[in-house]
């Protein structure tokens, strides 16, 4: 360890500053993509969840209860090695023609992210006291207006924070990928290291920007508490 | 092949998939995921419990840099972690570490700090009037958190900590990484030589981790409604 010749120009500039600054693109892509699909799949099941249609609900149980009680990585493997025995032939055709392995990444992570969501959503629509309901259908709203404009926009409103931290989560699970080459921020770290043998400074820059990432996010969600959600609180 | 599916290639190395080549070589297969699991949970209690502890003392110089170092973990993925401990440790012991020990050690340092956030809360969550209520009989700040408070925290904190070992088995799918054969290990093995039951083996071993989990998920549940302090009103 002492012999060992630090050099940061490999990871500040050049091809490599490059290598890791399109895993990052990746990275974010897969996020964003992820973020927004696992956000439309966990408000269906939410809302599945809390149907008053037995079967309905029973389905959307099962599917919150199985894929957060699997490992990504498995679900990743599935969907990447295991998916085309059980999809239809014309989507087959479709992924095998788009980049396989970003979609394969993308439904795995939006699924697995999904089952999360669709709890933090329940849970934002259940802490809504019953007696604003209550207020609004005697009100003469209808039940679907009182979710529009009663209970949705509060129950949203304390739902922003489990959210974004979910998008964290996302960005974090997201270096799985690589697993099945990927190259987003942790395979392109990786592959630094291996062309260069400084993986000491490949990983410091990849350590760096999920810190930067995650650390500002995190701030974020915390103004948002303090003004929007608490801002007549003292501390 | 009959039908859409063959179920032989499970039936054919059912105790691979389950104890890897134990009795004639190592350990493998779920019978490595549940220890790796299990010995990492044991040893992430202590650091977390440690770490929790230490985040809360009053001296800035001891918290601020403790706090630092939990949010640190928490903001990077476990990935990230095993790739340092697979530099890190051999460059600190001056020695080549054993894969199955690596990816303990970066299980037990992500854990740690996820731990310490549950211990750090079950702390808080004793009420102030228990603390003072022990310091005004006589008892040293020490004695009050060893022998008032965290009695009483940890228990609130159990189902809690069952979730995070959940959370820790299907984290040790990520050995397969740096090459312990493990359960999703052996499965990517057996998908390398018979090639042709992707989707077979994948969902076996997704089933597998399946009941694992929601046992441990529903124990915390139990645990959860079990463990309620049974409220005045």
């Amino acid at each position: 360890m002492l012999t060992y010749q630090f050099d940061w120009s490999v990871v500040t500039s050049g091809k490599y500053f490059e290598w890791l600054v399109s895993g990052f693109k990746v990275t974010l892509q897969l996020s964003v993509v992820g973020i927004v699909l696992a956000f439309i799949v966990g408000l269906l099941i939410a809302v599945m969840r809390m149907s008053n249609f037995r079967p309905v609900r029973w389905f959307a149980l099962a599917y919150l209860e199985f894929f957060r009680n699997t490992p990504l990585l498995v679900q990743i493997f599935f969907w990447y090695f295991g998916s085309y025995k059980i999809l239809p032939t014309a989507v087959n055709d479709w992924l095998n023609s788009t980049n396989f392995e970003f979609a394969a990444a993308v439904i795995a992570l939006t699924i697995y992210t999904s089952a999360f969501i669709a709890e933090d959503i329940r849970s934002g629509v259940l802490s809504i006291p019953r007696e604003q309901m209550e207020a609004a259908r005697s009100a003469g709203f209808s039940y679907l207006r009182s979710m529009q404009y009663i209970i949705l926009p509060q129950a949203v409103r304390i739902t922003v924070p489990p959210l974004v931290n979910q998008f964290l989560n996302l960005a974090k699970n997201s270096s799985l990928a690589m697993t099945i080459g990927v190259m987003e921020l942790t395979y392109q770290a990786r592959q630094v290291e291996s062309y260069t043998f400084k993986g000491f400074e490949a990983f410091t820059a990849a350590t760096v920007v999920y810190l930067v990432l995650s650390t500002s996010i995190t701030a974020l969600v915390h103004i948002y508490d303090k003004r929007v959600l608490n801002p007549n609180r003292a501390v | 092949m009959d039908g859409l599916f063959n179920f032989h290639v499970i039936t054919d190395n059912f105790t691979y998939f389950m104890i890897g080549r134990f009795p004639h070589g190592p350990l493998g297969g779920l019978g490595l995921t549940i220890y790796l699991a299990v010995v990492s949970c044991i040893l992430s209690f202590f650091g977390g419990l440690v770490l929790g502890l230490l985040s809360l003392v009053r001296n800035p110089f001891i918290s601020y840099p403790v706090n630092l170092f939990i949010n640190a973990v928490r903001g990077l993925p476990l990935l990230m972690v095993i790739f340092w401990m697979y530099f890190l440790l051999p460059a600190l012991m001056g020695r080549t570490v054993p894969e199955s020990q690596t990816v303990i050690m970066g299980l037990t340092l992500f854990t740690s700090a996820y731990m310490s956030q549950i211990v750090r809360a079950g702390i808080e969550g004793i009420p102030a009037g228990q603390t003072e209520a022990a310091i005004s009989t006589g008892l040293k700040h020490w004695q009050v958190m060893l022998y008032i408070v965290l009695p009483q925290g940890l228990r609130n904190m159990i189902p809690s900590f069952v979730n995070q070992f959940v959370s820790l088995i299907k984290d040790t799918s990520l050995a397969f990484i740096v090459g312990v054969s493990e359960l999703t290990h052996v499965a990517t093995q057996v998908n390398n030589r018979t090639m042709a039951y992707p989707t077979e083996i994948f969902i076996f071993i997704a089933v597998i981790y399946f009941f694992l989990c929601y046992a441990f998920t529903s124990l915390s549940r139990w645990l959860e409604e079990r463990l309620a302090w049974r409220k005045a009103i």
